[in-house]
């Protein structure tokens, strides 16, 4: 039983929780950028949370149901109709064969998540559904949908409609949104001015952001401690010799642009980086829309395992609530 | 050498052997990353080598951020006691320089270039100190290569050359990086040169092309299959220019699953090469010539 995309949104992509394993090989976890709302998409239509969904870029898909499915969109304020007829988001709702979902514009947010009963069946690519564009795995035929694709859901057995996410266990960026930084890495290469300038300062988000990463501007240009470059790491203050990236971590090319590594992150290269988002804010990072205005805030360890922690109670109360 | 360990927000820990390229900083970074790995530790989902570093992924919920750095300093000393000496092979891949594809894109991002009028080879043979753009390609493949990393994107080999540091050839990065770069490019950065796995940005200026594919997502081609990607930390490579009839014979063949890339097994031990570093890369390329 499949699904047929009459038109695709303007980069609608296969996601899970990713292809963990590879990253020695510069093939990057992927998945869902917000994972917190992939995994409330899925419980709301009786999914596994990690089943694939629809990860959908400012603009939604119109797709036509050849068997009758539960769906749920989480995620951005996107919201759902079927067959014209306006659904709310964060709630499960029924499909039927032969009707079309489609959405309206885009309220708040940046990504939203279609999860449909029995969650989509394509082939998975070491482990995972996740579409990779750039290695071509995963997806469909390792690329975002495109109209005329027919994308085949999995088995399910009946559950009901009208499960919700109550909206204090919703999870969006504030304004303006507030990401925590845990410093280190190459923290040590930039001047007590530049470092405390980084998180005092104004950014928004640039119009380069996607899967792999965010870019930020707005900021003054971060000054480094003077040295003499290290063999192999190239003649810039910002260049080291190429090391591995973690996920999260934010590199400043030439001291300028901040850039966030996100889900799909290039696995290593050669710019210093101060630290790296706190994994609870991640999710938030999908959810930002260009010209965004930000604030990093620095934290300790502890904060950001307490972050983390806090992050994980808000699941568990949802999976609590939905039974 | 002095080990530098720090957190990569609460999921990495990355560890800093030096902060210079050696040899001898990527075999303690190798050595060490499969230390950490050999040693099980519950929680850990990634442990990436790289060029004179590594990093380790794990889940906080499972090991506190601390225990796990606590775990990896104790596995420092076998590092250093590990014998640097591995079992790997050598490869010879075939490059078709001054290609007109990478010549074609060089051309289209001139203004992005620190020598807008000359190419990107004229650039790199002047600021190394040659008279031709021939005598650099020349030291560019007559002394084989270590791939010191894989990564950036999907099988993305970095290659450190085997020769002494002074015979190090070094260009900068282009000065914004292109938007566009030919799949299987051969490019230099920094001190290292690469292989272009898949089409797309990159900011290492470009020498030319190999016909052999080195990542298949579909694992169609022969040597592919058991993996969809060809290099791995460790492998020696020996260039081999070749010109377009070449290049168009090995590219039908690797079509054609005919292709069989030249491979012979080697043992490389580190003591010996710097004890003697002709004598080891001249044993290297006979291995490969008796291939």
């Amino acid at each position: 039983m499949t699904l047929n995309i009459i038109s695709p949104g303007l980069s609608t992509s296969i996601q899970d929780l990713g292809r963990p394993g590879y990253f020695h090989l510069g093939i990057p976890l992927g998945g869902a950028m917000d994972r917190f709302a992939l995994r409330c998409a899925n419980m709301l239509v009786g999914n596994p949370e990690g089943a694939a969904c629809f990860e959908v870029v400012f603009m939604g898909p119109e797709i036509e149901f050849e068997k009758d499915a539960l769906v749920a969109v989480t995620g951005a304020e996107l919201p759902p109709t079927v067959d014209g007829e306006e659904k709310e988001c964060w709630t499960a709702f029924e499909v039927k064969k032969g009707q079309k979902l489609g959405f309206g514009f885009l309220k708040a947010g940046a990504r939203a998540y279609i999860a449909i009963s029995g969650g989509i069946d394509t082939p998975p690519a070491l482990g995972s559904r996740s579409t990779y564009p750039i290695g071509a795995l995963g997806g469909i035929e390792g690329r975002v949908i495109g109209a005329g694709d027919k994308v085949p859901l999995g088995d399910t057995d009946a559950i009901e409609p009208g499960q919700s996410v109550p909206e204090a266990l919703r999870r969006m960026p504030g304004t303006p949104a507030q990401l925590r930084v845990l410093p280190g890495l190459y923290w040590h290469r930039l001047t007590e001015a530049a470092q405390e300038g980084f998180f005092a300062d104004d950014w928004s988000v640039a119009p380069e952001a996607d899967r792999m990463g965010y870019r930020f501007k707005g900021g003054k240009a971060l000054e480094f401690v003077e040295r003499e470059q290290p063999f192999g790491a190239g003649a810039d203050p910002s260049n080291i010799v190429d090391g591995c990236y973690s996920y999260g971590s934010i590199q400043v090319p030439g001291g300028l642009e901040p850039i966030v590594l996100h889900r799909d992150a290039v696995s290593g290269g050669g710019y210093f980086t101060l630290g790296a988002i706190i994994s609870a804010d991640m999710d938030l990072i999908g959810q930002l829309q260009p010209h965004t205005s930000v604030k990093f805030k620095k934290v300790d360890m502890d904060e950001a395992l307490a972050a983390r922690k806090e992050r994980k109670k808000m699941l568990a109360d949802i999976r609590a609530h939905l039974g | 050498m002095k080990t530098r360990y720090t957190y990569g927000g609460d999921e990495h820990i990355y560890v800093e052997m030096d902060d210079e390229m050696s040899l001898d900083a990527f075999f303690k970074s190798l050595s060490m990353s499969n230390a950490v790995r050999n040693a099980n530790i519950e929680g850990v989902t990634e442990i990436c080598p790289a060029n004179a570093s590594f990093q380790v992924k794990f889940n906080p919920d499972v090991i506190a951020p601390d225990q796990m750095m606590e775990r990896i300093k104790q596995l420092e000393h076998k590092a250093e006691d590990a014998e640097k000496r591995m079992k790997t092979r050598i490869i010879e891949v075939p490059v078709f320089y001054q290609d007109p594809w990478t010549h074609e894109t060089l051309m289209r991002f001139r203004e992005r270039h620190q020598d807008p009028d000359g190419t990107d080879l004229d650039y790199a043979a002047r600021i190394n100190g040659f008279d031709s753009v021939e005598a650099f390609i020349e030291a560019h493949h007559s002394q084989p290569w270590f791939v010191s990393m894989v990564g950036f994107v999907a099988g993305l080999p970095f290659l450190y050359q085997l020769v002494e540091r002074e015979k190090q050839l070094q260009v900068p990065k282009y000065l914004r990086p292109r938007t566009d770069t030919p799949k299987q490019t051969v490019g230099y950065g920094g001190c290292f040169s690469c292989v272009y796995s898949v089409r797309g940005a990159g900011g290492y200026q470009m020498f030319g092309i190999t016909p052999m594919t080195i990542f298949d997502p579909q694992q169609e081609i022969s040597y592919l299959r058991d993996f969809m990607v060809f290099f791995k930390p460790g492998d020696i490579v020996k260039w081999k220019p070749i010109d377009r009839a070449e290049y168009d014979r090995i590219v039908k063949e690797v079509e054609a699953g005919t292709y069989k890339p030249r491979i012979a097994e080697v043992d490389f031990d580190l003591d010996a090469f710097n004890a003697d570093i002709p004598g080891t890369n001249a044993k290297l390329m006979e291995a490969l010539n008796d291939a």
